[in-house]
């Protein structure tokens, strides 16, 4: 997979611009990601593709247009060295898979990436960077293959149940 | 040990002791939704197998992002919404009534202790009221929608403290502007920011709503308010017989950080394109031509910003080059502002005076820059492309400041006019 390179900050209006939102078509939507933001990206972004960035990924909106977009381009991982609370939760839940990586900001535009999800580790330029995985509370949802798969099949939820983490 | 007022709200609504970093499944009190992210909630809820929601009574559902419909898609989105508000007996707003927060804090769906959610980011406004609110995505509000209740994982708190009284023209827009640009736009992510000391006291809450609004600018879940008799007598107002639980945070309560402000020496704050926490005093940008003044949305579009607005420009007209619009938040809010022969006042001076909506503020229905513009707002995000072109520039201010920029056609200490 091949790298593409953001830095900190990136936020939600730059990921899928507000004049858009009544669109929520993943495929519709990859139609303007980073408009006039990165307008590269959406030319040449391909399949499994992954996208790597600094800190603070996906601030700003609630939109979950936001992944949506990332998705419909062909995205199916964010590496980053932080994300936004919300976006992250998007994520997770639309099947975007967010990956923390203290060490993003050492991979580099256009060089190929390797990611070991089991193993913890994305390998990109001979060199192994850790990666974290999403909590264990979440990764119920991941397994799942997202929110509404996890939904599908429940009657009831148990409410108050929990863990500490 | 003792607790925030989140852990507090937390352990009341669950029936134990909760503490933060606990991940809990916890009913919601009042769920939100509006024309953006609805549709794509709705469709989610119905692929969980959704065919009723949890409790019509605890949905809020109203139209403010692209109103009036701005285009046939999202006049269908409405339609969609209408519909299966109709069918699920919610009650809708629709468009009559304004900007989702503005809304739920006048109709009394916000109360003190109560866990609120909304598909929108600035849900965590409703923290003015005492509650535990925050923004969520759409297929999170699916599950809501199908369950009434959602995972929550229960945040430390920052502790904000803010003493002493505001010198004239600067208020709670430049407290939370400084605090932004302390805290940094990704300062509090996952946590929450809990708004004590004599100044949060003694403020109003229209300044309580525009402080909490912003909490989500430093990547906070929430921002909250300890209830008072201020807060007390806002929700009775609006839902009468409501219960007002006393929450308050232990003193022995265990916080990530603890922060001190005296707003005594605070001058008018202003955020400079294109981060939220890129905040300076109002006299390093004073002087930066500005091509439009946006008075308006769910931070500062109240009675009382318009008030102050009105004050700033007294007898005066606002500068020919500068293009002025005025959007008050609420039906509510535009009728007072109308009663006190503010409106009419604006439009005197050269002000275009809109319907209540988000109008610019999310660069989706009209009021948009141009490449090069530069817009001056009293909303709460100046990202890059945020009120239109990528290439405009949008600085965040109060409304006094705004004011007296839209007299002087360039940024403007509102002291000095």
């Amino acid at each position: 997979m091949r790298i593409w390179k953001f830095g900190d900050d990136i936020d939600t209006d730059a990921i899928i611009p507000g004049r858009f939102l009544t669109e929520y078509d993943p495929m519709k939507l990859a139609e303007h990601v980073f408009e006039g933001t990165r307008d590269d990206f959406r030319a040449g972004v391909q399949e499994g593709d992954v996208l790597v960035a600094g800190r603070n990924f996906g601030c700003g909106s609630s939109r979950e247009h936001a992944p949506l977009a990332l998705l419909g381009a062909g995205v199916r991982v964010v590496v980053a060295e932080s994300f936004a609370r919300i976006f992250y939760r998007n994520a997770v839940n639309t099947g975007l898979l967010p990956l923390l990586c203290p060490e993003a900001g050492a991979l580099v535009e256009g060089h190929e990436a390797v990611i070991d999800i089991a193993g913890g580790v994305i390998e990109s330029d001979g060199v192994r960077h850790s990666i974290e995985a999403v909590p264990p509370f979440m990764q119920e949802i991941v397994d799942a293959g997202g929110l509404v798969e996890y939904a599908r099949n429940l009657e009831e939820v148990e409410r108050c149940t929990g863990s500490h983490q | 040990m003792g607790a925030t007022l989140v852990e507090k709200v937390f352990s009341s609504r669950c029936g134990k002791e909760i503490c933060a970093g606990d991940v809990v499944m916890a009913d919601v009190d009042r769920a939100m939704i509006h024309d953006i992210t609805g549709p794509l909630a709705v469709q989610k809820f119905r692929e969980m197998g959704g065919e009723r929601v949890f409790d019509p009574a605890r949905i809020v559902m109203l139209f403010d992002h692209q109103v009036p419909a701005d285009s046939i898609q999202a006049a269908e989105n409405q339609k969609f919404l209408r519909e299966f508000a109709l069918l699920q007996n919610i009650h809708n707003y629709d468009l009559r009534e304004g900007v989702c927060h503005q809304v739920v804090m006048e109709k009394g769906h916000a109360a003190p202790g109560e866990i609120i959610v909304g598909s929108d980011s600035h849900t965590c406004m409703y923290g003015a009221a005492g509650a535990f609110a925050t923004g969520i995505g759409s297929t999170d509000m699916g599950f809501v929608l199908r369950f009434g209740a959602l995972y929550f994982r229960v945040p430390d708190s920052i502790r904000v403290e803010a003493n002493g009284a505001f010198a004239p023209r600067v208020g709670a827009k430049d407290l939370i502007l400084s605090i932004a640009g302390d805290i940094g736009a990704d300062g509090a992510t996952y946590q929450a920011l809990e708004f004590t000391g004599d100044t949060f006291g003694a403020m109003p809450m229209p300044g309580r709503m525009t402080c909490c609004n912003m909490a989500i600018e430093m990547g906070a879940k929430a921002g909250i308010v300890p209830p008072d008799a201020v807060t007390g007598e806002y929700v009775l107002a609006r839902r009468p017989g409501a219960a007002i639980p006393d929450l308050a945070s232990d003193e022995d309560a265990t916080y990530a950080e603890w922060r001190e402000y005296d707003v005594s020496d605070l001058a008018p704050q202003v955020a400079v394109p294109h981060n939220v926490d890129n905040v300076v005093d109002v006299d390093l940008v004073a002087g930066t031509h500005v091509d439009q003044v946006f008075i308006g949305s769910c931070t500062n579009g109240r009675y009382e910003d318009f008030a102050e607005a009105a004050e700033v420009l007294g007898a005066r007209r606002f500068s020919d080059d500068v293009r002025v619009v005025l959007i008050p938040a609420s039906r509510e809010e535009y009728l007072k502002t109308l009663r006190a022969g503010l409106i009419e006042r604006f439009v005197e001076a050269g002000a275009l005076v809109e319907a209540p909506c988000c109008g610019p503020c999310m660069g989706g229905a009209f009021g948009l820059l141009a490449p090069g513009e530069v817009s001056l707002s009293t909303s709460n995000r100046n990202f890059r492309g945020r009120q239109g072109s990528t290439e405009a520039e949008v600085y965040l201010c109060s409304a006094a400041t705004a004011a007296a920029s839209a007299i002087t056609g360039e940024i403007t200490d509102p002291r000095e006019v």
